[in-house]
């Protein structure tokens, strides 16, 4: 139940995140959720895409660096606190979270978050048991 | 095994009585036959009997790249014409080339310097070397051929390329010894390979003597593997008789540097004194002791090197520098602390995940940037690792050159990709 993330590296120079993301628009990819961690000198550029696997190639080919890493995909009620409590599982659990984002759009009621832990079987059983629907690739990438 | 033992295990203590002897005769053969020198002494006020110690050699003048360039073709000729028998020269980076003479007994002289070396690795006159050096106006290939003619050895003088013929002539002829580019050696395996020769079982090569271009110790160890055979490192340049004025032992540890023929200095490039301590890096300066058609006085090599303090095993006396790591004319400072850029180099070569692409920027803070492209496959998406990897070249850089550096990770390919000597330091402040 893991879902494929890409990350680009990036450096800092003007203009490159939008670059990245042309040429995923001009591939046809749709981005369903974006996030940036980056310091002074360089950042890390995070996706979840309609087609990863085409995504990666399309970016490589014009010399990005990328990576593909398996992420979590959850469903949390949309209300305050939904996101806290999936966290408070995981920490119960003893669990690292590495990074959260959520997605751009949402699925009816429900906000669509992706996490990444050090370990994620466990994790993936940690929420399963706790009743967090988690969401399957096909979910993910057509959301 | 030794050429000269006397003369190469001679005590410290005569080493120096016969330099400073040598010392007095040069600067009073200079004084005496080449204006340039006349003239610097008196802009000075040194007189020749000024120098009676070693320690005095700092009262000389220094000679330059310029100088040569500005006394070019013979304004730096100390014997009558008749007497000078082979020119050579040695071609700058810039503009014109420098002419370098030789008398017989210069000849003479570098040729036995040469056999010294090759004596040291372990050559007899049962040996046959392959000379794949450019014979012709640059020194490197004739005193090869010269010193290895002394020792008696069977000499191939093949020059470079034609790789087919060489790999043929090796196989023919039972080559032992190859003096050739460590490009060449590189390329050669690469060739034999295609051709379904192996160097260790195929051809009877011992050692080679690589040199007419900058080369890493990793590129060293790489050639010994091929090939299965020593490479040795040696130091000469022509404004000093050519190849041979220094190289190394069976130790393998640091370059003997024939100190009854040089003078040797190791200069701040900056403030032009000597540094402090023996073992401190700095520019190596030379003075020829034992050249009569064309001797310099503190001549300015911009190589970067030290001395190595201490005996060596295998019992020369002869002092040993270091492999140059840089040229004089690359340091800049930063902060106040003197940097070379082979500096920072080494160490970006010595961390894994980066690739050999960097640049340096100094800024009008005089702060100092170091970029350096990522290698792709060090990218896993983690951003930990990006973090470690950029505080690990901080710490590194900043154990190396005493100023924190900020480093900047780059993707691969977004550096001008450089070929030879490359501009590799951008300098704000001068803007
Ligand atoms: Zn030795």
């Amino acid at each position: 139940m893991k879902v494929k993330q890409i990350s680009i590296f990036l450096e800092n120079k003007k203009g490159r995140l939008y670059e990245a993301l042309q040429v995923l628009g001009e591939a046809n990819i749709n981005i369903r959720a974006l996030s940036i961690a980056d310091t002074a000198e360089y950042g890390i550029l995070r996706l979840i895409v309609s087609e990863p696997d085409r995504a990666k190639k399309v970016l490589q080919k014009v010399n990005f660096v990328v990576q593909e890493n398996d992420v979590i995909a959850i469903c949390v009620s949309d209300q305050p606190g939904g996101l806290s409590h999936v966290l408070n599982i995981l920490q119960q659990a003893e669990m690292n979270v590495e990074y959260v984002y959520a997605f751009v759009q949402k699925k009816g009621e429900k906000a669509v978050v992706v996490l990444r832990t050090e370990k994620l079987e466990p994790a993936i059983k940690a929420l399963e048991k706790a009743g967090i629907q988690i969401l399957k690739e096909k979910e993910v990438y057509c959301i | 095994m030794f050429w000269n033992k006397e003369i190469e295990t001679l005590s410290r203590k005569k080493l120096e009585e016969l330099q400073i002897d040598r010392l007095k005769k040069t600067v009073k053969k200079v004084y005496d036959k080449v204006p340039f020198y006349k003239n610097k002494f008196m802009e000075t006020g040194i007189k020749p009997q000024d120098i009676q110690s070693l320690k005095d050699v700092t009262k000389l003048p220094f000679t330059t790249n310029d100088d040569l360039r500005a006394n070019f073709p013979d304004g730096l000729v100390a014997v009558p014409k008749g007497q000078i028998i082979r020119l050579h020269t040695s071609s700058g980076t810039t503009g014109k080339p420098k002419a370098l003479f030789f008398s017989k007994k210069d000849v003479d002289v570098a040729a036995d310097q040469m056999a010294r070396c090759l004596i040291m690795s372990g050559m007899t006159s049962e040996d046959i070397l392959q000379n794949m050096m450019t014979y012709g106006l640059f020194t490197g290939a004739l005193v090869m051929h010269y010193g290895a003619e002394k020792v008696g050895c069977l000499v191939i003088p093949a020059g470079p390329g034609n790789s087919e013929r060489q790999i043929s002539l090796m196989q023919d002829f039972g080559t032992t010894t190859l003096h050739i580019t460590p490009s060449y050696a590189l390329y050669l395996a690469d060739i034999m390979e295609s051709m379904g020769i192996d160097p260790i079982k195929d051809l009877k090569l011992k050692r080679a003597f690589v040199g007419s271009e900058p080369y890493t110790e990793e590129t060293r160890k790489k050639i010994e593997a091929l090939y299965d055979i020593d490479v040795y490192n040696s130091y000469g340049l022509s404004e000093m008789n050519g190849p041979g004025v220094g190289f190394e032992c069976g130790e393998k540890h640091g370059m003997h540097l024939w100190e009854d023929n040089y003078l040797v200095e190791i200069i701040d490039p900056q403030t032009l004194l000597p540094v402090k301590e023996e073992g401190q890096v700095g520019e190596l300066v030379l003075t020829s002791l034992n050249r009569e058609a064309m001797p310099l006085l503190r001549y300015r090599t911009r190589d970067i090197t030290s001395i190595i303090p201490g005996k060596c095993p295998c019992g020369r006396t002869h002092r040993r520098i270091n492999r140059i790591t840089g040229r004089s004319d690359d340091m800049f400072i930063i902060r106040g602390v003197n940097v070379f850029p082979q500096q920072i180099e080494r160490i970006l070569m010595s961390t894994q995940r980066v690739g050999k692409n960097y640049q340096i920027v100094l800024d009008a803070l005089d702060d100092i940037t170091v970029r350096v492209e990522i290698s792709k496959d060090m990218f896993d998406g983690n951003m930990e690792h990006l973090v470690d990897l950029q505080k690990e070249i901080t710490g590194k850089l900043k154990a190396e050159i005493l100023v924190t550096p900020k480093v900047e990770l780059l993707e691969p390919g977004s550096l001008p990709s450089f070929e030879g000597k490359a501009k590799r330091v951008i300098d704000k402040r001068k803007l």
